[in-house]
This record gives structure tokens, C-alpha cells and sequence, in this order.
């Protein structure tokens, strides 16, 4: 039995589309990463496949259920962590745990081993207010909420939004250790960097699943040339490389420009005097090995 | 580490739907104490409102200010003036000595009723049986004007009625108005039944909805929903504490407006309370229905606001009565459960009627109680939508 399916799921709100005929599978301890920018159906799909909307076409199972038919079945097994902050910010740390430990029929004590890694970390605070935790702690007690009861299936939309680099580390070392308590783990996020923590991604973009696969072999199929630039003028640099007749793509990604070569004869030579007729200076380019993101951007051109 | 208390111990052995009933209604308390300004508002707002509508907010005429132009000076006009002067309603401010004054001390303000006695006053009426009296009030607030010309009106023809009786002429019939009830026309007697109906319908309707609201607006329902326990046990331990605060608004009120304001239970107190517990669950039920309907609270309040709340300060016969609207607003007040709910506690409280009285108005919101009950459990949404 895999530990989600979804078949061919349709959803529209009025006009907009949110979800266009989505199929796959995750399965039994498998965390699988859904992979796409804001506004792309990350968070609809987490709906549906929780029972909190219903699909206007298609059909999903969870943990062997389906999403309508069964779905008290489905709320009785699954954790949920939805993307926004949802806790009782009135409430301490120590109270949200044990009133969603009474929710969802069980004790702090009895799954204590399962959530012991993270909630050493809030035990000092555990006095204290949700409202008064910082961003990572919030996301590391509402991790442990929707732990508590031992799940089969985690759903987590977008755990690491607006957490700092070492907490978002520590929350994927953590999925990794539930994986190995054979909890089937399905986790949104808008970063690029962290699918390669995943078993397997889906890139999503308005709707549609653009790809699903390891993150190693998505990476792998990158097929053009790749090369990373940087000058001392960058806003002026994407412009003269966008206008190229030779360069495929180009995009900013942090502190260089990514582009893609369309023709094998032109080379990194051939750049560099071109950029120097432009009149950059400082100008460094590199051929890199293709990014999660760098292949995002190929397959939405 | 120690997660147990001895109640938690206890707790284990109840059913498992029984738990989550308990710790859902012990965080909606926590939710309500934590929060300072809501607790002090859920307490303090039946006082304020019964202190307000009973002393501040009345329509009673107590203390006006009177002039007097009095060309006379004999024996019956100083016996009126006196008569004026003797009770609570009017205070005796100012002898005016000439007919041009009046304009000019109504125009200063502070005088509501001017009397202006007739020339040769006790001779005339000695003689000719005709004596002239003018009042004279403000007519722009022409509720005020008229009752303060109704008591001066009461108080001159009790002279009258004095002096025909002491000097043996044939006895004549004077007007008599006498108030039923509330024979002082106390607003309290008024005020207290209508601020009842308002503070228990506020407290149930619209912090049962706005609480149920907060959970969507934050979030939290989601993640309640995910879980095992039954959509319609979150809503109804919402109901709970908000039920526990009204109980305790309706003591505060009730002990209030007898021991403070003067109002007494002249009936049935067991009727009474079960009239109100009935008056409390309805307005738990139209909480619930609002709360299925919207998902912010801001509309929540305004609904509930909107809604509920004026039309019970204005069309439930609590300041204004019903019986002078148009049809259209006297439909609305029909169908208003405060005006039935006020009527009700005005044929207890104030009037002493027993059961007997208040049977209509038991079933009116009885069924309305199963009316809004039913939507709102076939509104309920299992899901986000």
C-alpha cells in the first residue's frame, strides 16, 4: 500500500486553477518534497490530501483511505502541520503540547521518544508563551504537535518558512530521523536548496507538476551548458547577457548570474570578450554543475 | 519530567471524547482569563450597562428646574408653587417679575417649565370658577415637554380638587392618571428586563462567534479539524464557558437590580431562570450559527453587532415602544427573541405574573432555540469550506 496516491486531482477557485490533474505517489517512509514558488498549489494539494477541501475532480488516498469517503479515518492518522503559525499564542509551550497531546487521544509520555530530539531544545521555555518563542521554536513546537500522536502520514507545508539556516537544518535532521520510524513524510517548501534532502521532489508551478523524481537524477537530466558570471556592474550584466543572441537563458541567483549556452561554438572565451566590449570589469565566469533550481528554471521556459 | 498531575491521572480514565471535551473547555478558559481587557469587559459590562440605561440614560423627569411668573401673590398660586416645589420632579429656580423674562430664561437653558398664574388668581376661582394657568416648556424634546406638563398637570388638579372638597361645592370628577406597576415610572423597571436580553444575547451570540472565528482566522481550526475529535464538539465546548459567564452576568444583574436599583422578583424566581437559561442557550445557538457562517472575526462582530444588537436596543420595546412603529419594524420586533425574551421577564420581574402569563413567550423561544440550533448544525462545516 503506498502511504499517499493521488489520481488525476482538479481544482479551480473561479477562475484561477490551482491544481491541474495531479497524479503521484509517495511511498511507506519515503519523505517526499513538493518543490515550487508561492502561489504555485503547494499549500491546496496539502488541503486536499487532508481532507480540508474536496477536489472537484480525481481522487486521493491516504495511508490506504480516501480523502472523502474515509476521511475520519484520515484525520484519525495523519499529523498536520499547516503553513502558517498555528498555535495558541496564549497558551505555553508546555499547554499547546499537552491539549493537542488530549486532542488527538494520547500523552505527552506516551510517543515522548519521538518528539524527545526537538523538545529538549523548548523544555527551558516551556513556561513560556508560544507568542514569546522565536521563529524556529514556533516551528519546532508546532512540529511537535502534530507529532505527539504518532502519525503514519506527516504532512508539512512549508516547515521552514521564515526559520533561520541552523533551525531549518536541525528540522530536516529531524524528518530524516522519523523517516526511520517509518513515518511517511510529505513536505512543501518555496527553497530549491533543501530538495536534495528529500527521497524524491515534485516541481510544481501554477498547477502542474513540471517533473517528479529523485532530486539526483532531476539534477542529472540538466542537458545544456551552465555557466555562472559576475561583474562589477550585475544589474547592467543580466541585460547585455539577456540580449545575446547566443545565450539560451539567464537568471539572477544570488551573488552571480546562471546562463545556459544554445550552440557548442561559442565559448567562454568568446564571453569574456564580448562582456569586455561592454565595458564590465571584474569579470569572473565559471562553468557550474546544475542546481535543483537552475533545473526548475529550464523546465518552466 | 513530570507531565502528570493528580486531575491529569483522572482524566486518563474518562472517555476519550469526554477528555477532549474537558481540555478543549479548559484552554477556551484559559484563552478568556489570559486575555485581560476581554475578561474585564465580560465582568464589568452588565454593571456599566445597568448603571448607564438606570441612572445616566433616563427618561425620567427628576429635578427640573421651574420659573415662575406669579402677578397674583395670593393664597392658592403660593399653594400651587408649593405643592410644585414638594416632590422630586421640579425644583424651584426662579420668580420671574415681568412677562418678557420667560423668552430669556429658557434661551440660558437651565429651566424646563415656566408657570405663569392669571391675575386676582384665588378670586377668580373663588368667584367665577375660572382661573388661568399657563405651562410653558421647550418643545424641541417633545417627549420631555409632554411629561413635565403631565405631572404639573397631576399636581394643579389635586389643588383644585383640595379646595373644591374644603369648600363644599358639588364634587366634580378630576382627571386621575395613575400608573400601573410602576407607579413612580422608575426607568430601572423598564431598563433592567431590556439590558438582560441585550448583556445575554451580547456575551452568548457574539464571543461564542468571535471566538469560533479567532480559531479559523489563526489557523488552529485546521489543524482541529485534522484530528480526531468530532467537528461538533469544538463547537460546543465553545459554548460552554461563554454559558458559565452568562450564568454568572445574570446573577450580577439580577442581584444588582434588586439590591441596588430597587427592582424586585415580584414573581416566579424559578421561572424566571428557567425563561433566561433558555433565552442564554438560544443566543449560544445563533452564535454558532454565525460562526458557521463567517471566518474573520471582524464580521463576526459586526454581524453580531449589526444584527443582533441594535435592532435589540431599538425594536424590543426596551427604549422605544413597539406599539407607535411602522408595521414593517413591528413585523422585525416580532420576530426579535429579545423582545419576547423582555416581555417575558417584564410579566415575572415587574408585574408578578405567574407562569400562566409567560407560556407564549416559553414557546416562542423554545422553538426558536431548535429553529437556529438545527441551522446551525446542518451549516456546520466539516471541512474549510
Amino acid at each position: 500500500m503506498k502511504a499517499i496516491s493521488v489520481n488525476n486531482i482538479y481544482r479551480n477557485y473561479g477562475d484561477v486553477e490551482a491544481l491541474i490533474d495531479i497524479s503521484f505517489e509517495v511511498e511507506q517512509g519515503e519523505i517526499f518534497g513538493i518543490i515550487g514558488p508561492d502561489g504555485a498549489g503547494k499549500t491546496t494539494l496539502f488541503r486536499i490530501l487532508t481532507t480540508l477541501l474536496l477536489a472537484d475532480k480525481g481522487s486521493a488516498t491516504v495511508d490506504g483511505c480516501d480523502v472523502i469517503k474515509d476521511f475520519k479515518l484520515i484525520r484519525n492518522r495523519v499529523g498536520y502541520m499547516p503553513g502558517r503559525f498555528s498555535l495558541y499564542l496564549d497558551l505555553t509551550v508546555e499547554e499547546n503540547l499537552n491539549f493537542f497531546a488530549t486532542v488527538f487521544n494520547t500523552t505527552i509520555e506516551e510517543n515522548y521518544y519521538l518528539i524527545e530530539d526537538i523538545y529538549k531544545q523548548l523544555e527551558p521555555f516551556k513556561d513560556r508563551r508560544a507568542s514569546a518563542l522565536s521563529g524556529g521554536m514556533k516551528q519546532k513546537l508546532a512540529l511537535c504537535c502534530s507529532l505527539i500522536h504518532k502519525p503514519t502520514v506527516l504532512f508539512l507545508d512549508e516547515p521552514t518558512t521564515g526559520v533561520d539556516p541552523v533551525s531549518r537544518k536541525e528540522l530536516w535532521e529531524m524528518l530524516k530521523k522519523l523517516k526511520q520510524q517509518g513515518i511517511s513524510i510529505l513536505v512543501s517548501t518555496p527553497y530549491m536548496d533543501e530538495a536534495e534532502m528529500c527521497d524524491r521532489i515534485a516541481l510544481i508551478q501554477n498547477g502542474n507538476f513540471l517533473k517528479i523524481d529523485t532530486p539526483k537524477n532531476i539534477v542529472n537530466q540538466f542537458d545544456n551548458i551552465l555557466w555562472a558570471l559576475s561583474s562589477n556592474r550585475m544589474y547592467d550584466l543580466l541585460n547585455d547577457l539577456r540580449n545575446h543572441p547566443k545565450i539560451k537563458s539567464c537568471y539572477a541567483f544570488g551573488d552571480s548570474h546562471h546562463i545556459t549556452i544554445s550552440t557548442d561554438n561559442f565559448l567562454l572565451n568568446d564571453l569574456n570578450i564580448f562582456l569586455n566590449e561592454k565595458g564590465h570589469k571584474d569579470i569572473e565566469i565559471s562553468p557550474i554543475k546544475a542546481s535543483i533550481e537552475d533545473c526548475f528554471m529550464q523546465l518552466t521556459n | 519530567m513530570k507531565f502528570f498531575s493528580a486531575s491529569q491521572e483522572k482524566l486518563r480514565e474518562m472517555p476519550i471524547d469526554m477528555r477532549q471535551f474537558l481540555i478543549f473547555i479548559k484552554k477556551e478558559f484559559y484563552h478568556i482569563t489570559r486575555d485581560k481587557w476581554t475578561m474585564a469587559v465580560l465582568l464589568l459590562l452588565p454593571i456599566l450597562m445597568l448603571l448607564l440605561f438606570g441612572y445616566a440614560i433616563t427618561t425620567e423627569v427628576k429635578n427640573t428646574r421651574l420659573a415662575v411668573y406669579d402677578p397674583s401673590h395670593d393664597k392658592a398660586t403660593e399653594a400651587i408653587i408649593n405643592k410644585l416645589q414638594a416632590n422630586d420632579y421640579f425644583i424651584l429656580s426662579q420668580i420671574l417679575t415681568e412677562p418678557n423674562e420667560i423668552e430669556k430664561v429658557f434661551q440660558e437653558g437651565d429651566i424646563g417649565l415656566v408657570i405663569v398664574f392669571g391675575e386676582r388668581f384665588y378670586e377668580n376661582i373663588m368667584h367665577t370658577g375660572e382661573a388661568q394657568i399657563q405651562l410653558i416648556t421647550d418643545g424641541t424634546d417633545p417627549n420631555t415637554a409632554t411629561t413635565l406638563t403631565n405631572y404639573a398637570m397631576n399636581i394643579i388638579s389635586s389643588y383644585r380638587l383640595e379646595i373644591l372638597t374644603t369648600n363644599n361645592i358639588p364634587f366634580q370628577i378630576v382627571p386621575n392618571i395613575k400608573l400601573l406597576y410602576n407607579p413612580q415610572m422608575k426607568g430601572a423597571f423598564n431598563f433592567v428586563p431590556g439590558v438582560m436580553g441585550m448583556i445575554l444575547m451580547l456575551i452568548c451570540a457574539m464571543m461564542t462567534s468571535i471566538s469560533i472565528a479567532r480559531e479559523k482566522e489563526m489557523g488552529t481550526m485546521e489543524i482541529l479539524l485534522v484530528s480526531p475529535m468530532k467537528p461538533i464538539f469544538i463547537i460546543l465546548s465553545k459554548a460552554v464557558p461563554y454559558f458559565v459567564i452568562s450564568i454568572v452576568n445574570l446573577t450580577t444583574i439580577l442581584l444588582i437590580s434588586v439590591f441596588i436599583m430597587g427592582v424586585p422578583i415580584a414573581g416566579s424566581f424559578f421561572w424566571l431562570i428557567t425563561l433566561s437559561l433558555i433565552y442564554i442557550f438560544l443566543s449560544l445557538a445563533l452564535g454558532l450559527l454565525i460562526s458557521a457562517i463567517v471566518d474573520s472575526q471582524l464580521i463576526a462582530l459586526l454581524i453580531s453587532g449589526m444584527a443582533l444588537m441594535i435592532p435589540i436596543i431599538f425594536l424590543s420595546g426596551m427604549m422605544f415602544p413597539v406599539e407607535n412603529m411602522p408595521i414593517g419594524l413591528r413585523i422585525i420586533s416580532e420576530i426579535l427573541p429579545a423582545k419576547w425574551y423582555i416581555v417575558a421577564v417584564k410579566n415575572l420581574m415587574i408585574k408578578g405574573l405567574g407562569f400562566s402569563s409567560i407560556i407564549n413567550e416559553l414557546l416562542m423561544l423554545s422553538g426558536m432555540t431548535i429553529f437556529f440550533l438545527a441551522i446551525s448544525l446542518k451549516k456546520f462545516k466539516i471541512r474549510l469550506e
